[in-house]
């Protein structure tokens, strides 16, 4: 690590979301056991783990996408700049356009490439073609889109390819200037091309955004992270820099993971 | 061997199946127009209906019909997908879901004299309103409604979870998610369930003889609720059982044309502009 990137993570230091106490049961079933995490403002983070370790439901705990599941019961508590999430005054409106979500399978509206990035904007009150406007095109140039679809922002976003349209998600995410991106798995529908562009915007962007990523891929949060967590049984077994936790990782399980002995 | 000598059976039964469809669908339109379509003449689509002598016409029914079609969907659509909306987005799973979703169905398999007695009984008897316009579109409203409710259901319900994922994730209301994502993307479903309760609508006879009458006033178009107003199914069904007139047969064969006619029409009027918007939605060319 060099001089210059020892100052900066050092002044990106600054907190931008902790989980404190955190269980999440489906039912009956206990899928999260007293996750305690906190994240840095400006940075990525990366949950790895095997399938059905609990990564992608903890992600979706941080901007209560859970709630459209029924029979979900979460106590303890997700602070965002300090503030519990889950308190009974939350305005979830309010929150899910602080904390935007991309999915694992793009999921673009049956709409415009324009009508698609305006959605967010427009359900926020922007109505104005000329602000519109400049937002979409902001959007589409921020995700290394614009391009690509400048000339045919009246065709179906349906007629992209599987990179094109998760990063016109990515647009429409950014349209309504979040300040958290939560990522879940976001390029495992996609080809290597396609996952070598995303992966390259997560850099640009996590200048101006605090990243959190799920993902199946050790080598994507190895290449991409700057802090990394490790689950197993829905139980936070590790978290640490990016770095560290790959070549010198404190918890045998962690090491049996990333040498490849399970999972 | 044994295998694709079954497979070649099958592609020719299925082929056959489809061709024997399109037959009947062309002998059937064959013999209604082929004996029908001599008949039409504008003094016969617009004319005044005769009670005893020759030539007249079916201006009133045909007004009749659509003004009939349009009350009943004005009164059915609204209730319909509202109905379908609640079941599918906001109603939680329990037994009084169930319960109104069992109901649904049975009125949906209900026979259409039934609902003519029960309009009748109410319309016509308890509230007075003797056989009028008003009664028969009403209840031809709860005829289409138990259809309008299922096919918005399931049309809501075959729109992707990922789109109410997504639309949620930008902080938009569930409100919001219905109006401007789920519904926009079921228009398609939707549309095809107007058209056939639609269809439904015009081509219902049981219901309207007893509700709205089998006489028409004497000008047209009277948009007089309360006036009675035959329509042509009825009309059809009226001349052929009880008409005195000496070209009964000629009126039935034209009425029968004419009805064919008028919802293609109305099937292609719909059809087409929901098939441009599907298109302009999904981007796909075919």
């Amino acid at each position: 690590m060099t001089q210059a990137t020892v100052q900066e993570t050092t002044q990106a230091t600054q907190e931008k979301l902790r989980v404190q106490h955190l269980n999440l049961f489906y039912g009956d079933n206990q899928a999260l056991h007293d996750i305690n995490l906190s994240v840095p403002a400006g940075s990525i983070t990366a949950f790895i783990g095997p399938s059905g370790c609990g990564k992608s439901t903890l992600l979706r705990t941080l901007n209560r996408m859970n709630d459209l599941i029924p029979g979900v019961k979460i106590d303890g508590e997700v602070l965002v700049d300090n503030h519990n999430i889950y308190a009974p005054d939350t305005d979830i409106v309010h929150l899910r356009k602080h904390v935007g979500m991309v999915f694992q399978r793009p999921n673009p509206f049956p709409m415009s490439i324009y009508d698609n990035i305006a959605y967010g904007p427009r359900i926020h009150g922007i109505k104005k073609k000329r602000v519109l406007d400049e937002i979409v095109e902001k959007s589409l140039q921020q995700a290394a889109l614009w391009n690509e679809v400048k000339d045919r922002l009246n065709k179906s976003a349906m007629g992209l390819s599987g990179g094109q349209q998760q990063r016109l998600c990515i647009a429409r995410l950014l349209a309504v200037d979040p300040d958290v991106l939560l990522m879940d798995e976001p390029t495992s529908a996609l080809d290597p091309i396609s996952t070598l562009k995303v992966e390259e915007l997560t850099q640009e962007l996590k200048e101006k955004y605090t990243i959190i990523m799920v993902t199946h891929n050790m080598q994507q949060a190895a290449r991409i992270s700057d802090t990394t967590a490790f689950f197993l049984n829905g139980v936070m077994v590790e978290h640490g820099e990016t770095d560290r936790l790959f070549t010198n990782p404190t918890d045998q399980r962690t090491e049996d993971y990333i040498t490849g002995r399970f999972g | 061997m044994k295998s694709k000598a079954t497979d070649r059976l099958a592609t020719a039964f299925f082929w056959g199946i489809g061709l024997l469809i399109l037959f009947i669908l062309v002998w059937f339109l064959w013999h209604i127009l082929g004996a029908g379509v001599p008949h039409l003449s504008w003094d016969f689509i617009a004319g005044e209906p005769e009670e005893m002598i020759e030539g007249g016409g079916v201006g009133p029914q045909l007004f009749n019909s659509f003004y009939l079609l349009f009350l009943s969907l004005l009164f059915s659509i609204p209730f319909g997908i509202g109905a379908g909306v609640w079941l599918s987005e906001y109603a939680k799973k329990n037994w009084f879901t169930d319960l109104v979703r069992i109901s649904t169905e049975m009125l949906a398999s209900v026979p259409s004299i039934v609902f003519g007695l029960f309009g009748m009984l109410l319309f016509v008897t308890v509230f007075g309103f003797g056989f009028t316009i008003l009664g028969g579109a009403l209840t031809l409203s709860l005829l289409n409604l138990p259809v309008l409710v299922r096919v918005t259901e399931e049309t809501l319900r075959a729109v992707p979870t990922s789109y109410r994922e997504a639309s949620a994730a930008l902080g938009a209301t569930k409100w919001q998610t219905i109006r401007k994502v789920l519904i926009p993307s079921a228009l398609p479903g939707l549309v095809t369930g107007v058209t056939l309760v639609a269809g439904r609508a015009l081509g219902e006879s049981a219901i309207l003889i007893f509700t709205a009458g089998v006489t028409v006033s004497r000008f047209a178009p009277d948009l007089n609720l309360f006036a009675s107003g035959e329509t042509l199914s009825v009309h059809l069904w009226y001349v052929r059982a009880e008409g005195l007139v000496p070209d009964a047969m000629q009126i039935a064969e034209g009425t029968a044309a004419l009805l064919v006619l008028v919802v293609l029409a109305l099937n292609l009027l719909i059809a087409i502009p929901s098939r441009l918007m599907q298109r302009k939605m999904t981007g796909k060319s075919s």
